[in-house]
């Protein structure tokens, strides 16, 4: 009985079809919302959680602290970094695949009459392997080289491309401020952060000719840590949080002078953020899907009117009060239900045109396609309930005399 | 609904007892039937007629169950329908009674087959079984071949026509019809009057007509006047065979 009543209802909805399409637009605009918004938020968690593993996952960032003190609310900036605290690090805590010192500036890099202004990064050959970055021709620093603070540089994307065009770099002098720098390496591109900066756009020079021949100081800006894989994040935060409380001479009690950074933190911190963004735009989706439940409650009320005679011929042939209902609730559930796939088809669409355009991945999410379909049809049923009980509840005699 | 009780074998197919049908209450209340008494046998072919506002249709509306009245017995098949439930009453006429209207009143857009399959439907009958026998209903109507024209496709007659086969598709016991002719042209109209008398000399369904035309009603065995919510007079038709 069900399937031939869902039979009669798809019957009924082909005999009109430019008014069931007009009664499920809103279900279809409302699903087909849902499913972009939500779509297109996943893309972008994924985007995001991507862009910071290439940052270099399972990475610890320790640096200086800096805030105001006293009275007058002077800036105060903690003592920096010294190589000894990273070669330190390097001895003293067990689980790390590479420390890398890291003291950078921004600076002038010339060759012939090409001039770009970029950033000097001063830091070891662990630098590379932390962020998990490619040479893309060339070669690494040589240890001699690192030690003795020879005048090498190796040169991000950006750089080899505004700097040399075409040509090879690998070989040529180019000057960074008064030094001028021979080329042992360029870096494999890794395009655009999530937060916009070019990554590519930088020179790293041993991080000893950074502090004596550019810098001239023995200042460590930063210290990059990766944990070797397994390793908890957290656990080694704690080890060199203590490790440097101690070098620092930082008494009990007493407040950090220097961060710990994890990058798992900032990856969940901005997946969170976007997780949020996603719910809220899925919410208005939401809504829109509501006003299409109450359109077909609308469409069903002028349908059960319309179809009084008919409801009436129904009743005086036999049907009984409760195939009506099932009669008119299956045609509301069939309706919502062809919505709900119209709707995800052409929001999955939408979302892959979308996903193209951002430049997002086009994250498929099996859960909330069958959630929108079992949304779309449960609207049917409660905005379809109301009409079709006044259609089952119709006394025959006035329904059969009505014009 | 126990049908085959020794008492229901004997007793006649419908039997109304003092009838009475109030509409409304207090002093603004209508009285459609004071008090009618009538039997019809298995087999018969009854016309009623009456001016309007006579209670000939509220008479109609109790006969073929879409009403109940306020007052008296009608048995049918010696069930008392008064004691049966709205649903009681539409299994009922599933299965007991096939209805006639003056406005036909098919599924618009929907094939002359597919009306007449109706019934069946809410009958459970499965699917193959359900289109043979509406097939053969058209057939026996006079519209072979005319099985996927929709209503707007088809003239008035022929709609009266397959509205009669979607009556007769279940076999009824009773064929309950509503000035089937009213809405037709009298050249029409006598061929659906002959349509009705076959099925019920051929077929011995029972017949129940309501309508205007004397000229119609004529071609019943028994007429029944109703005046002023009562029985007015009985006489025999042209096709009384006594």
């Amino acid at each position: 009985m069900i399937w031939e009543t869902i039979i009669l209802a798809l019957r009924a909805i082909r005999r009109n079809v430019l008014r069931s399409f007009l009664t499920i637009l809103g279900i279809v605009i409302g699903v087909a919302a849902v499913i972009t918004m939500v779509t297109l938020g996943d893309g972008a968690t994924e985007q995001v959680r991507a862009d910071i593993s290439s940052l270099g996952s399972n990475m610890l960032q320790v640096r200086p602290g800096q805030g105001f003190r006293g009275p007058g609310g002077v800036r105060v900036f903690a003592e920096r970094f010294k190589l000894s605290d990273a070669q330190a690090i390097e001895r003293e805590i067990a689980g790390l695949k590479a420390v890398a010192p890291l003291s950078d500036q921004s600076g002038q890099a010339i060759s012939g009459n090409r001039n770009w202004s970029t950033t000097v990064t001063g830091s070891t050959n662990d630098y590379l392997t932390v962020r998990n970055w490619p040479l893309e021709s060339g070669r690494v620093f040589t240890e001699s080289e690192l030690n003795s603070g020879r005048a090498v540089c190796i040169l991000g994307a950006t750089i080899a491309r505004e700097l040399f065009g075409d040509q090879d770099p690998l070989g040529a002098f180019i000057r960074l401020d008064r030094l001028s720098c021979q080329v042992v390496g360029v870096l494999a591109s890794k395009g655009q952060s999530s937060f916009g900066q070019d990554q590519d756009d930088l020179v790293m020079v041993p991080i000893r000719t950074m502090q004596r021949r550019i810098a001239g100081n023995t200042d460590v800006k930063a210290i990059l840590v990766s944990a070797m894989d397994g390793v908890s994040t957290e656990a080694l935060r704690e080890d060199i949080e203590r490790l440097m409380r101690e070098r620092r001479r930082v008494s009990e009690g007493q407040d950090d002078d220097f961060h710990v950074r994890d990058m798992q933190e900032i990856v969940s911190t901005l997946t969170s953020t976007t997780r949020v963004l996603t719910a809220l735009l899925g919410a208005v989706a939401a809504v829109s899907l509501l006003v299409g439940g109450i359109g077909i409650m609308n469409i069903m009320l002028v349908s059960v009117t319309e179809r009084t005679r008919e409801i009436g011929t129904r009743l005086a042939i036999g049907a009984r009060e409760g195939e009506v209902l099932m009669q008119f609730l299956i045609e509301a559930v069939v309706l919502s239900s062809l919505g709900g796939l119209f709707g995800i088809a052409l929001g999955l669409g939408a979302a892959a045109l979308g996903a193209r355009l951002l430049g997002v991945p086009f994250v498929f999410n099996p859960g909330i396609v069958i959630l929108a379909f079992v949304f779309s049809a449960s609207v049917g049923m409660i905005f379809g309930f109301f009409p079709a009980r006044r259609a089952a509840r119709m006394d025959p005699i006035e329904a059969l005399r009505h014009e | 609904m126990n049908m085959t009780t020794p008492e229901s074998i004997n007793s006649p197919l419908i039997r109304l007892e003092g009838i009475t049908k109030v509409y409304g209450s207090g002093p603004a209340a209508v009285h459609a039937l004071k008090g009618v008494d009538l039997t019809i046998d298995k087999g018969e072919f009854v016309a009623v007629m009456g001016p309007s506002g006579s209670g000939k249709s509220t008479c109609m509306n109790i006969l073929g169950c879409l009403d109940t009245p306020t007052a008296g017995t009608y048995r049918f098949k010696g069930v008392d329908v008064g004691g049966l439930s709205r649903d009681q009453r539409a299994l009922l006429r599933r299965n007991y009674l096939g209805f006639v209207f003056q406005g036909f009143n098919l599924l618009s857009r929907t094939s002359a087959l597919e009306n007449v399959e109706l019934p069946l439907i809410y009958r459970g009958v499965p699917a193959r079984e359900r289109h043979a026998k509406a097939r053969d209903a058209l057939k026996a109507v006079g519209l072979e071949g005319w099985e996927f024209h929709t209503p707007a496709e088809l003239s008035g007659g022929q709609q009266q026509r397959v509205a009669i086969a979607r009556a007769m598709v279940i076999e009824p016991e009773v064929l309950m019809a509503d000035e089937p002719t009213g809405n037709l042209d009298s050249v029409t109209g006598r061929e659906i009057m002959d349509l009705l008398c076959s099925f019920n000399t051929e077929r011995g369904v029972t017949i129940v007509m309501v309508t205007h035309d004397a000229g119609m009603a004529g071609y019943a065995g028994r007429i029944v006047r109703f005046l002023d919510g009562l029985i007015d007079s009985e006489e025999p038709g042209r096709r009384h065979v006594s």
